[in-house]
């Protein structure tokens, strides 16, 4: 199945993905050679085949929750472009 | 003997003699990244001071009869690890400036060990690739033949290794990154069961697949790293609590009556028939060593490249929507707004080949094709392990090729993602099932080198190792270096 400029541009936002005009054009080509591409599952017969959940079958693990570790938040925020107080700046979200 | 060519188990034997000490070691070795690694790139970025710093640590650690299993022992990280303190870019734009507040358990663990880090090995952008050409940091090339791809992604570690700047590497696979370069540098690479080795602090890919392991040229070398890599740990949910077996107590152990499974699917056309010869006489060595042979039937295999590129592409898209341009990695200048900000900052710090796959993953996620594409791959995912297991039920380990071709030219590959991605496809199997396998040195053709691939049941690295291992007793083809880098 080949992919439109219109459903790789629909694809693009939901992945918060902004592309050039050329980036449209070599997408619309390449993810449609990998859609087809792995179109070739819909030929396998999976009726009643339970969906694999995990390669182990285990079952997530689970732990109290308690406090385990310090405030490391002035350490972290070393690697954001913008903060002030403790707190990450982003463009203005409210007028 | 020069330092640089020296096995782990070399080097231990002589820090323990005397013979010379760690610093002599990490000397010797950063003077010859220093040198050589213009030619490779196979390293983002060499930590010198630090290295020298834990060599001379590691002495004194010695001297006060307080060493480690890996005491002094250099090692180089794939850049995927966090390293407290050093930048970690995942050979990403997006983390070319982070700098990581933490280490990972993996890197953790070797340096409680005694290990002594050179340095960050290059690689795919977040080991989204085969060939390590997606790098931000510029592809990595074979020593076998300079214009060649050392495959990928951990073509970094792989070139490393078989470079002789350090004598492991750690690495990660999703769907053949350790044993797809091991294999096209003529060194041994293994990924161990999922779940085997923390993920903590290993910057996350596709999280179903994503196991860490070890490049080495020894399997012998293998089981000393792995050794101390592998084990429970807390902090990663997926960590299993299944306790290590001695790999390198166990390694000498004959491989008489070993049942080897044979792949009919493996021998079909797409194989190199060069290939087909160097790894069939492989096999004919595990039969001399008393091993037996039987053919197996994996009637799936060839739906596993497809269903791989569904569920990988899915997780990644996922996990990379953590790089928002708020908390950490590339920010976008003068945004509009916030949603102007997520898609600049993305689409400004992912390569072309991490944005195919991201949109690939929301595609197949995305509301309408979830059933037939996500739960579809799901579905046969499940298929493809039972057919494992199956397998397992006749015999110990499963033998192939690990690669279909010898390394390719870079460049070749680059404008197909459907042939780059094929280039898995004898590898892709183990991570959809969350097996063990190994690739190790078993020839060379067109004067190129190839891996033996073989695969184990859950939590038998044990089995791999002392397989490959007795294989490398009785052949040579590890010990040839690339011209160049002897």
């Amino acid at each position: 199945m080949s992919l439109d400029k219109d459903q790789v541009q629909q694809i693009a936002t939901l992945a918060r993905l902004k592309l050039s005009e050329d980036e449209y054009a070599e997408s619309v080509k390449k993810l449609s050679k990998i859609v087809d591409f792995v179109d070739q599952l819909s030929q396998a017969d999976t009726s009643g085949v339970i969906p694999m959940a995990h390669p182990l079958d285990l079952a997530q693990r689970l732990r109290p929750d308690v406090v385990t570790e310090p405030d490391h938040r002035d350490h972290y925020q070393e690697n954001a472009a913008s903060v002030t107080d403790g707190l990450y700046l982003v463009p203005k979200v409210i007028e | 003997m020069a330092l640089h060519t020296m096995t782990m188990a070399e080097l231990t034997a002589g820090l323990e003699s005397g013979a010379f000490t760690s610093v002599d070691v990490t000397r010797s070795l950063l003077d010859r990244i220093a040198s050589h690694d213009a030619k490779l790139n196979a390293l983002i970025t060499v930590t010198g001071d630090a290295a020298l710093a834990a060599a001379a640590k590691a002495d004194g650690d010695r001297a006060a009869s307080n060493a480690g299993v890996l005491n002094g022992l250099p090692i180089i990280h794939k850049d995927i690890f966090c390293t407290r303190g050093v930048k970690t870019s995942c050979g990403s734009k997006m983390l070319d400036n982070f700098v990581s507040p933490y280490d990972a358990t993996v890197v953790e663990r070797l340096s409680a060990a005694g290990a002594v880090v050179l340095g960050k090995a290059n690689m795919d952008e977040f080991a989204m690739g085969s060939s390590n050409e997606t790098s931000f940091y510029g592809p990595v090339h074979n020593p076998w033949d300079l214009d060649c791809s050392p495959g990928g992604s951990s073509g970094g570690s792989a070139a490393s290794v078989a470079a002789r700047f350090a004598p492991a590497a750690t690495a990660t696979d999703t769907g053949g990154s350790i044993r797809q370069p091991a294999a096209l540098t003529n060194t041994v690479g293994i990924k161990p069961t999922y779940g085997r080795v923390s993920r903590y602090g290993m910057i996350a890919f596709a999280s179903s697949l994503d196991q860490a392991g070890t490049i080495t040229r020894t399997a012998d070398d293998a089981a000393r790293v792995l050794g101390v890599m592998a084990g429970f740990d807390e902090r990663d949910s997926t960590s299993v609590d299944v306790p290590v077996p001695d790999y390198l107590g166990e390694i000498g152990d004959s491989i008489k009556g070993l049942r080897v499974g044979v792949v009919r699917q493996h021998f079909d056309e797409g194989l190199d028939a060069d290939c087909a010869v160097t790894v069939k006489e492989a096999i004919a060595v595990l039969e001399s060593l008393g091993a037996t042979t039987v053919e197996v039937d994996l009637p799936n295999i060839d739906l596993s490249v497809p269903t791989y590129y569904v569920v990988a592409p899915a997780e990644c898209s996922s996990n990379l929507s953590r790089f928002d341009g708020v908390r950490f990695g590339h920010r976008a200048e003068n945004a509009d707004d916030l949603f102007d900000l997520y898609c600049r900052s993305r689409g400004e710090g992912f390569g072309d080949e991490v944005k195919r796959r991201i949109m690939t993953g929301a595609y197949v996620l995305s509301a309408g094709y979830y059933d037939a594409y996500y739960l579809k791959a799901q579905q046969v995912r499940q298929l493809i392990a039972d057919d494992f297991r199956k397998a397992f039920a006749d015999v110990d380990v499963i033998a192939g090729p690990t690669t279909p071709t010898p390394a390719f030219k870079l460049g070749d590959k680059v404008d197909d993602p459907i042939t780059m991605y094929l280039n898995d496809i004898y590898t892709i199997g183990a991570n959809l099932a969350g097996l063990p396998a190994i690739s190790v040195p078993c020839g060379f053709v067109s004067d190129l080198p190839i891996g033996l691939h073989l695969v184990a049941s859950h939590f038998a690295e044990s089995t791999l190792l002392r397989c490959a291992h007795q294989y490398q007793q009785q052949t040579d083809w590890h010990t040839a270096c690339a011209e160049g880098f002897a």
